[in-house]
């Protein structure tokens, strides 16, 4: 018998009871198009989340209060451990690699314990505050589009200006003008938040999300208005605290030499042996946020491996139902000369021809369902990155040729394993016995 | 007729163990059989033709023994190699037919050669089916065809492989008298026109009729092993069937 031979005699097996084989099949197809469907959404989400991170400049680096641990990101209210006063210190340095510094507090935003809202006329908006300096624009590449920045005017002043994200302006004001116009900026749980009344000098640049929570959605006010007005974050020292500070290098290859210097800097600076801040650049960033992905996509396979696996396990059956209703079948087969390897051979291909239909079918409809997804559901990975989440998400499902290989090698994979139980069982059955049987 | 022996069992015994007992299927068999002979091996339940039958359709061992099959011992033969031996050198009949409901005709007469690795094997499947004169339902399944005409695509996939020896098991047993005789027929012109070697397994007189030798087995041991003159040549007239009622062959003891 050729393989050829083999095959058509699966396929003339499997057609005799095509509702069976239909049903059988139907497990596979379910397992492979969740591969398909939830390897897609979750590399969609992978590049997503690395294209947002690289869009938020990369010469960029961060430093934190807190020390990290295990590469997550520092855990908020760690210690009031990053002051205004750092950021000066390193400008003053006059280190060369270095760009700009701009330093920020934040209150609000997903995660936060003390809500921000902006309010206009009756109508709030959730917001993050971000309590900055001038600086901020040049730093993290991001630019008024309306009226104008934070100036230092402003800072000395203390002024209550405020510069919204353009998201902000959108729900606050539609398409009307907000420039000079009063908001109110509450922060704080309920009845215990502060509440302060700040002009609308500009609204900043469209970065082009189209998700919930990120840079459109943020208000930017001087950082000492700020410190004087939301009080709980005020630093009994005197200093002022700050939640991050941002850097811009002139060139990535220093980026290096640049956590060395302004590690050492800032140790001699705050007396500690142990770090009590952390610095990452963007790299460090891309790199926790891989790590992430990567949780995540072992997640999403190992939830579809399992349906594979309850597939199989049908195969597995049916296929031991076959083999016992074709007993005689096979005692026929031996007694004209078909060896152990012969029916071993056609019931493996049996259990491989459905698996790997069934395969191809949930490849197919695995494609089908990513389709319908994209264009209905948001499937949204949201990566905390510091106070600017990442998100991705909407039509970001991303079908590699890689997993569509893989699933149909799946399905043969299952078809291999749970297929030769059965087919060892039909080629040991004695012919005397298989003949004799009804 | 070729002389030359087709199978030679020397002093073949079969024991299973039922428990701690042990039950003797066969004591000691001898027997050849020639090229070109038609023969019946006859016995009651439990006499131990049916074991005998598995043993010389190589579907079976003998637990002491040798049997030689076209002058090759068969007796240590492993399993693929027994496979073998059946496909090339054996065609079997059963009494409920054993075919396969899927396949046409034409494919059931074709299998074994597709175990033989044959290409040409629709061919040969066409030739076996016309010798037996179903070359006009070659397209049909077994439900589509009628007992006799069942029976005749098994004959014709027992003799596509031009084996050493057809085995046939009770081969009218399923059948009406009138079936039974034609696939007789067949089975004797087989043997009378193209020579085929044939032994009938069987309980039934009126089987045992047609051939030219009756062995008779009982308790495991071959009883009587005497010639027959067919019933139809009795009556001269070849072409007119047999009666039903054979004639009672002479046991010994």
């Amino acid at each position: 018998m050729t393989l050829l031979d083999v095959v058509i005699t699966a396929l003339v097996a499997l057609r005799s009871n095509i509702l069976r084989t239909l049903l059988t099949m139907l497990g596979i197809i379910i397992g492979i198009s969740a591969v398909i469907t939830l390897t897609a959404a979750g590399q969609g989400a992978q590049q997503g989340v690395n294209d947002r991170i690289r869009g938020l400049g990369s010469n960029l680096m961060f430093i934190r209060p807190g020390t990290v641990k295990n590469g997550a990101g520092p855990l908020p209210g760690t210690g009031p451990s990053l002051f205004l006063e750092d950021a000066n210190a390193i400008n003053a340095q006059n280190l060369p690699y270095l760009d700009g510094v701009a330093a920020q507090g934040t209150v609000g935003g997903a995660g936060s314990p003390f809500p921000a809202q902006v309010i206009y006329r009756g109508q709030n908006v959730s917001t993050t505050l971000v309590g900055t300096e001038p600086t901020y624009q040049f730093v993290r590449d991001f630019y008024v589009d309306e009226g104008r920045f934070l100036s230092d005017d402003d800072i000395t002043k203390k002024a209550l200006t405020v510069v919204l994200g353009s998201n902000v302006k959108d729900k606050l004001f539609g398409s009307k003008e907000a420039l000079g116009e009063s908001v109110r900026i509450s922060v704080g749980p309920g009845r215990f938040g502060v509440g302060f009344n700040f002009t609308v000098i500009g609204v900043m640049e469209t970065k082009g999300a189209t998700s919930t929570n990120n840079q459109d959605d943020l208000v930017f006010v001087p950082l000492p208005s700020f410190q004087a007005r939301v009080p709980f974050i005020r630093n009994p020292r005197g200093l002022t605290n700050v939640s991050q500070i941002n850097l811009k290098l002139k060139d990535k290859s220093k980026e290096k030499e640049a956590v060395l210097e302004i590690t050492d800097l800032l140790r001699k600076r705050h007396n500690v042996n142990e770090d009590d801040f952390t610095i990452q650049s963007q790299s460090d960033v891309l790199s926790t946020a891989t790590e992430v992905d990567r949780t995540l996509n072992v997640l999403l396979v190992s939830i579809a491996l399992i349906s594979l696996i309850v597939g199989g396990i049908g195969i597995m059956n049916i296929m031991l139902v076959s083999v016992s209703e074709r007993t005689r079948e096979i005692g026929i087969r031996k007694a004209v000369g078909a060896k152990r390897t012969d029916i071993l051979l056609q019931f493996m291909i049996e259990a491989l021809v459905v698996t790997i239909i069934g395969g191809l079918l949930g490849v197919a409809l695995g494609l089908g369902i990513t389709q319908v997804l994209s264009r209905t559901i948001d499937f949204n990975l949201n990566l905390l990155v510091w106070e600017t989440e990442v998100s991705a998400g909407g039509n970001a499902y991303v079908i590699t040729p890689f997993w569509i290989l893989a699933g149909i090698a799946m399905s043969a994979v299952t078809g291999l394993v749970f297929g030769v139980y059965p087919a060892w069982r039909a080629a040991r059955l004695d012919p005397i016995e298989a003949l004799r049987r009804e | 007729m070729a002389q030359k022996t087709a199978i030679r069992l020397r002093h073949i015994a079969k024991v299973y163990k039922l428990g701690s007992q042990e039950v003797h299927a066969l004591r000691s068999v001898d027997l050849e059989i020639s090229n070109g002979e038609f023969l019946a091996i006859m016995g009651p339940s439990g006499s131990g033709k049916s074991t005998l039958m598995n043993i010389i359709g190589c579907l079976d061992r003998a637990t002491s023994g040798t049997y030689e099959l076209d002058g090759i011992n068969v007796s240590h033969l492993g399993d693929a190699q027994l496979a073998t031996v059946r496909n090339r050198r054996l065609g079997f009949v059963f009494q409920s037919f054993n075919l396969l409901p899927r396949l046409t005709a034409i494919e059931q007469v074709a299998m074994p050669m597709g175990y033989r690795g044959v290409t040409n094997r629709k061919q040969l499947a066409k030739v076996a089916l016309n010798l037996v004169g179903l070359g006009s339902r070659m397209h049909h399944r077994p439900t589509q065809l009628s007992g006799g005409q069942q029976q005749r695509v098994a004959i014709a996939r027992a003799i596509v492989g031009n084996p050493t020896l057809i085995l046939a098991d009770e081969p009218t047993g399923a059948l009406d008298t009138k079936t039974s005789h034609d696939v007789m027929e067949i089975f004797r012109k087989l043997n009378e026109d193209r020579g085929i070697t044939i032994a009938f397994v069987t309980h039934e007189h009126d089987v045992a009729a047609y051939t030219r030798r009756i062995v008779s087995l009982r308790d495991g041991e071959i009883v009587s092993d005497v010639p027959n003159v067919p019933s139809y040549e009795q009556q001269h007239s070849p072409a007119a069937p047999p009666p039903i009622a054979a004639p009672r062959t002479e046991h010994a003891s």
